[in-house]
C-alpha cells in the first residue's frame, strides 16, 4: 500500500474542498478502497475520513419518502423497519449482497461508489482502460464470463457490481451531493452511474471533491417487492443477473436489471411490456445487446430470472 | 497434513511464529509444528524473496511514512498507538499489540478470519485502518473467554467439533456470537421468506448469515450445529 496522510472531516463543505486536491480521497467504511489500496489499483496520497459528519440517520422527508444519510450501513438500511415495510426490494437487495462483515461497514454512499469487480480492473499486470486510461482492454477477448453486456463500448466492458444501487434505480432514488463551492444538487439514479464510452475510468457523474450525503427515496410505491438475484454460489457471490423489480396488482411495474451494465440496467419502454411477458421485457430491455461468447448466457438468465419473479407475483 | 496447515500459514504468521520458535528443537505442539514447516519453507523462498525486493523497490523510502496516534479499547482495555497511517486494524492487533488470537487470513475481506467486534458489531478488522477506530471498543477471540472460563460458543464449538486445523476458528467463533446477537436484534437476512418478519436462528438462517467465514476444513456443519446449541435451537 502506498503511503497516505489521513484527517478526519469536521464539515462537508470542508471535506469536499479537502477532496478537490489532487490524490485525495474520501473514506467511508473503507471495504471497496482498502481492498483495492492493498493491490494499487488505488493509490490515494490523502484520505477524509467522513465518519463524523453526522449523515448516519434515516429520516422522512416532507414528500413522504425517506432521506438516507450517506454513512448509514448497508445492515442499518435493510433493517430499517419503513424500509422493511415499504420499500423491500432494498431489505433484500441489500441482503443479497456482501457478507454480514462487510455489510456491518459498508455504508450508503460508498456501496453506489465500489468499483467493478473485472478481474482485469483487479490485476495490475493487464491492460485496462479504467485502472490505465489509454492501456487498452484486456478483457474485450478475454475470459468474460462475468462481464457486460449492453451499456458497454470497445474501451471497456466492465459492469457496475452492487446490488443496492439496482433497487434504488426501481424506486426512482436521487443521490444528494455537496460540492467545494458549498451548492447541493440531487442526481437521479438513472444518471448516477456512467455508460463507459471513451472514458471507463470515470464511474459517475459526480465531480471533483464532490461528497454524497444522502441517498433520498421518492413516496412508497406499493405493489409486490422482489430482487431475485442468480449467482455461482448461495451466498457472498455478485450476480451473474440480478432482477430488482416491483409488480403492481394489474401486472405492471418497475424492472431492473443488475450484473449486466456499467449501471444499473432499467429501460422503461422496456417494463411497460411486463404484462405481456419476461421475454417480452428482456427483448426490448436487452436490444441492441453486446454479449461475448463467454456471458451471452446472462440474456436467457435475465429472461428466466424475470419468468421467475413474475410467476412469484402471481402466487 | 503439515501441507494443509502450511496453507494457512500467512506471512505475518510466518515472521511471529519464526521469531518464537527454535528450530533445533521439535516440538509437538501444534504452534511448534507450523513454525517448523514454515520455517523451512521461509529459508528454501529466501533468496528469491531477497532478489526481488532489490530489484523492485529501493531499501529506504523517500520519506517516512506518517504516523498518526490513536487510542482504542480492546477486551476493556485502553490501548494507546502511535502507528503508519496504513495499519490496518487487524495488523494493529497482531503486530503491535502482539494479540495473535485474530487471524490474518485472505486480507481482503474475502475469508473472514480477521473477524472482530466493533461497539458490539462484526467487521472484517483487515478492511478497517486503525486510525479509523479512536474510542471504539474492540472485542477480540480473547476477549469472549479464556481456557478457565470459555464463552459459550467456544465450548460448544468444543462439544460439535467445529474446527479441524483451527485457523478460522477465532473469526468463526466471533462472527457466531455476533450472528445470535444480530437475530436477536432483528436483522433480516437473504433466506427469510418475509423480511419485514422477525429472523429465528433456524439452520438455514445460520449457514447464510456465516457465509463471510470460510473454512477450508469444511467444519460448516459441525459450526451450525454449535450455533444452534448455543442459540437454544436443534440445527
Amino acid at each position: 500500500m502506498k503511503a497516505f496522510t489521513y484527517e478526519r472531516a469536521k464539515d462537508a463543505r470542508g471535506a469536499a474542498q479537502a477532496a478537490a486536491r489532487p490524490g485525495a480521497k474520501f473514506l467511508a467504511g473503507g471495504t471497496n478502497l482498502l481492498d483495492l489500496m492493498k493491490i494499487e489499483v488505488e493509490t490515494p496520497t490523502h484520505l477524509i475520513d467522513v465518519q463524523d459528519l453526522g449523515f448516519d440517520k434515516i429520516e422522512k422527508t416532507a414528500e413522504g419518502g425517506l432521506r438516507i444519510g450517506a454513512l448509514v450501513t448497508n445492515t442499518d438500511l435493510a433493517a430499517d423497519e419503513r424500509v422493511r415495510r415499504d420499500y423491500s426490494v432494498l431489505t433484500r437487495a441489500i441482503v443479497a449482497g456482501a457478507s454480514g462483515q462487510l455489510r456491518n461497514k459498508a455504508s450508503t454512499a460508498g456501496n453506489l461508489l465500489q468499483r467493478t469487480r473485472c478481474p482485469y480492473f483487479y490485476d495490475t499486470n493487464m491492460a485496462c482502460n479504467k485502472r490505465k486510461p489509454g492501456s487498452g482492454c484486456a478483457a474485450i477477448g478475454g475470459y468474460s464470463r462475468q462481464l457486460g453486456l449492453i451499456g458497454v463500448s470497445d474501451k471497456c466492458i466492465a459492469t457496475f457490481p452492487g446490488d443496492m444501487a439496482v433497487a434504488m434505480r426501481v424506486l426512482d432514488a436521487y443521490v444528494e451531493t455537496i460540492d467545494p463551492a458549498g451548492q447541493r444538487r440531487a442526481i437521479p439514479m438513472a444518471d448516477f452511474h456512467r455508460l463507459w464510452g471513451d472514458h471507463p475510468e470515470q464511474d459517475t457523474v459526480l465531480k471533483s471533491g464532490e461528497l454524497i450525503t444522502a441517498v433520498t427515496l421518492p413516496k412508497p410505491i406499493g405493489g409486490k417487492h422482489f430482487y431475485e438475484k442468480v449467482r455461482d454460489r448461495a451466498s457472498y457471490a455478485y450476480a451473474l443477473v440480478s432482477v430488482a423489480a416491483v409488480i403492481q396488482p394489474d401486472g405492471t411495474g418497475r424492472v431492473a436489471f443488475g450484473g449486466v451494465a456499467p449501471r444499473p440496467w432499467r429501460v422503461e419502454a422496456a417494463e411497460a411490456l411486463l404484462p405481456q411477458g419476461a421475454a417480452a421485457v428482456t427483448a426490448r430491455a436487452f436490444q441492441g445487446a453486446t454479449p461475448t461468447k463467454d456471458n451471452a448466457f446472462k440474456l436467457p438468465l435475465a429472461t428466466r430470472a424475470l419468468a421467475s419473479v413474475i410467476a412469484q407475483s402471481k402466487a | 497434513m503439515a501441507n494443509r496447515l502450511w496453507r494457512c500459514v500467512t506471512n505475518s504468521q510466518m515472521k511471529e511464529n519464526m521469531s518464537k520458535s527454535d528450530l533445533g528443537a521439535l516440538s509437538l505442539s501444534r504452534r511448534g509444528v507450523l513454525a517448523g514447516g514454515a520455517a523451512t519453507a521461509a529459508m528454501t523462498s529466501a533468496p528469491a524473496a531477497i532478489a526481488q525486493a532489490a530489484a523492485s523497490s529501493p531499501m529506504t523510502p523517500a520519506e517516512p511514512a506518517p504516523m498518526m496516534p490513536v487510542s482504542f479499547e480492546v477486551n476493556g482495555q485502553r490501548e494507546d498507538l502511535t502507528l503508519d497511517t496504513r495499519t490496518t486494524l487487524l495488523d494493529a492487533l497482531r503486530e503491535h499489540l502482539h494479540m495473535t488470537g485474530t487471524k490474518k487470513g485472505c486480507d481482503h475481506g474475502q475469508c473472514g478470519a480477521c473477524t472482530v467486534m466493533v461497539n458490539g458489531v462484526r467487521i472484517n478488522s483487515c478492511l478497517s485502518l486503525a486510525v479509523q477506530h479512536q474510542g471504539d471498543k474492540v472485542t477480540t477471540i480473547e476477549g469472549l473467554g479464556t481456557p478457565d472460563k470459555l464463552h459459550p460458543m467456544q465450548a460448544a464449538f468444543i462439544k460439535h467439533d467445529g474446527y479441524q486445523c483451527g485457523y478460522c476458528t477465532p473469526g468463526q467463533i466471533c462472527s457466531a456470537v455476533a450472528v445470535l446477537d444480530e437475530i436477536k436484534r432483528g436483522v433480516p437476512s437473504h433466506v427469510q421468506a418475509d423480511v419485514s418478519a422477525r429472523p429465528q436462528a433456524t439452520n438455514m438462517e445460520l449457514r447464510e448469515r456465516m457465509s463471510g467465514n470460510i473454512c477450508r476444513c469444511g467444519a460448516y456443519s459441525n459450526i451450525a450445529e454449535a450455533m444452534g446449541e448455543v442459540a437454544g435451537v436443534r440445527a
